[in-house]
């Protein structure tokens, strides 16, 4: 039987929006897949994003509570520091009371420009805070609602010139001349993994 | 060793120090502006507090490298300012003094948070003082004074 030339486009119109939900994220927000890159590759690369986003460099900040954390313990920031309304602080007692637009090594005190606290929206700990999963921040971070409108082509250049995204890749010296430890990719590796995820359409593991 | 020139209470100065020695010292060595106390020295307690560029900043963690042209009042300028003045007044309206060693951290604190919030609640007085430690306890004689600055103010 000689299929006739519309059955045949219906059925290549088929088999194309099959392979678009093979690339669509499994995340509250889908993005289709703009070039060949797997969604196995980018799943593979956004957990080496993840490894690095649930870092203490990164997640002190990206706390669910009225508070930052410290140190690679986590521990609640010293001195009844707040958050406040917009994240950096309370008038008398704002992150810039102490954090300069860069790091003081010679008090050890680190700093980075615009020093504050992400958005609630952006948590990436629970109240208990304990760290999300893989997925839950996938979801996250690739929701527009939550994320500031971010684009994926957005996260990547926040990814690639943030202060304070580069701040994590250089977090200075304590205050005893020992340097602050550093996440697990370089800030290349980090930003050429967003950059492999974000070619896979922003894949998100499947739950949970 | 580096020469700064800096704008204190608006005043010029200059000195020449090493780029890493934190504020307070230039403040209190250098140009013997003992007003400001040295507490803690790691941003602990509060009692080092001067205003840099109008937030309220521990001079303990400060280099005087990162001060640049920002300028800085300490509480020895603090009273030329309205809020500073009813802040002083205020403090000895309610005789909140006991020891006074950190008072003037205190002082510096609450102006920012009366500059910022005219009007506090007690949760905001909590919050914004909440990093300013008193040996000796003057803590409700604290919260009344910025309550009363703050009813001199409106």
């Amino acid at each position: 039987m000689v299929r006739s030339e519309s059955s045949g486009l219906r059925w290549l119109s088929g088999l194309l929006l099959l392979c678009t939900a093979a690339f669509t994220p499994s995340g509250a927000v889908g993005q289709v897949a703009t070039s060949k890159t797997s969604r196995d590759t980018g799943l593979v690369a956004w957990q080496q994003v993840y490894s690095v986003l649930t870092y203490p460099r990164c997640i002190n900040c990206h706390t669910a509570t009225n508070y930052p954390q410290q140190g690679d313990d986590r521990h609640r920031h010293l001195f009844n520091v707040v958050r406040g309304p917009g994240g950096k602080g309370v008038p008398g007692l704002n992150c810039a009371t102490c954090h300069q637009s860069e790091n003081a090594n010679s008090t050890g005190v680190p700093g980075g420009y615009n020093w504050h606290l992400a958005p609630l929206s952006m948590r990436w700990q629970d109240a208990k805070d304990n760290i999300l999963s893989s997925a839950e921040i996938c979801r996250s971070l690739t929701d527009r609602s939550k994320n500031g409108g971010m684009t994926g082509a957005a996260i990547l250049r926040h990814h690639q010139q943030e202060p304070l995204v580069l701040w994590a890749f250089d977090p200075g010296q304590r205050r005893d001349g020992t340097l602050r430890s550093r996440p697990p990719l370089t800030h290349e590796q980090f930003v050429a993994a967003t950059r492999t995820w974000v070619d896979a359409g922003m894949p998100c593991p499947t739950n949970p | 060793m580096e020469n700064y020139k800096l704008t204190i209470n608006g005043q010029a100065k200059e000195v020449t120090v090493d780029p890493g020695t934190p504020l307070l010292w230039v403040l209190r060595e250098e140009l013997k502006m003992t007003g400001t106390k040295f507490g803690c020295g790691i941003s602990a307690c509060g009692a080092c507090t001067v205003h840099v560029g109008g937030v309220a900043t521990r001079s303990c963690v400060l280099p005087v490298s990162l001060v640049g042209n920002r300028p800085i009042v300490t509480i020895e300028g603090i009273g030329k300012d309205p809020v500073g003045r009813a802040v002083q007044e205020a403090w000895v309206s309610e005789d909140v003094v006991q020891c006074g060693y950190c008072q003037s951290g205190q002082i510096m604190a609450a102006v920012a948070l009366l500059k910022g919030r005219p009007k506090p609640t007690d949760a905001d007085i909590e919050a914004s003082m909440g990093g300013n430690m008193c040996r000796c306890g003057t803590y409700v004689r604290i919260r009344e004074a910025i309550k009363t600055a703050s009813q001199h103010l409106a």
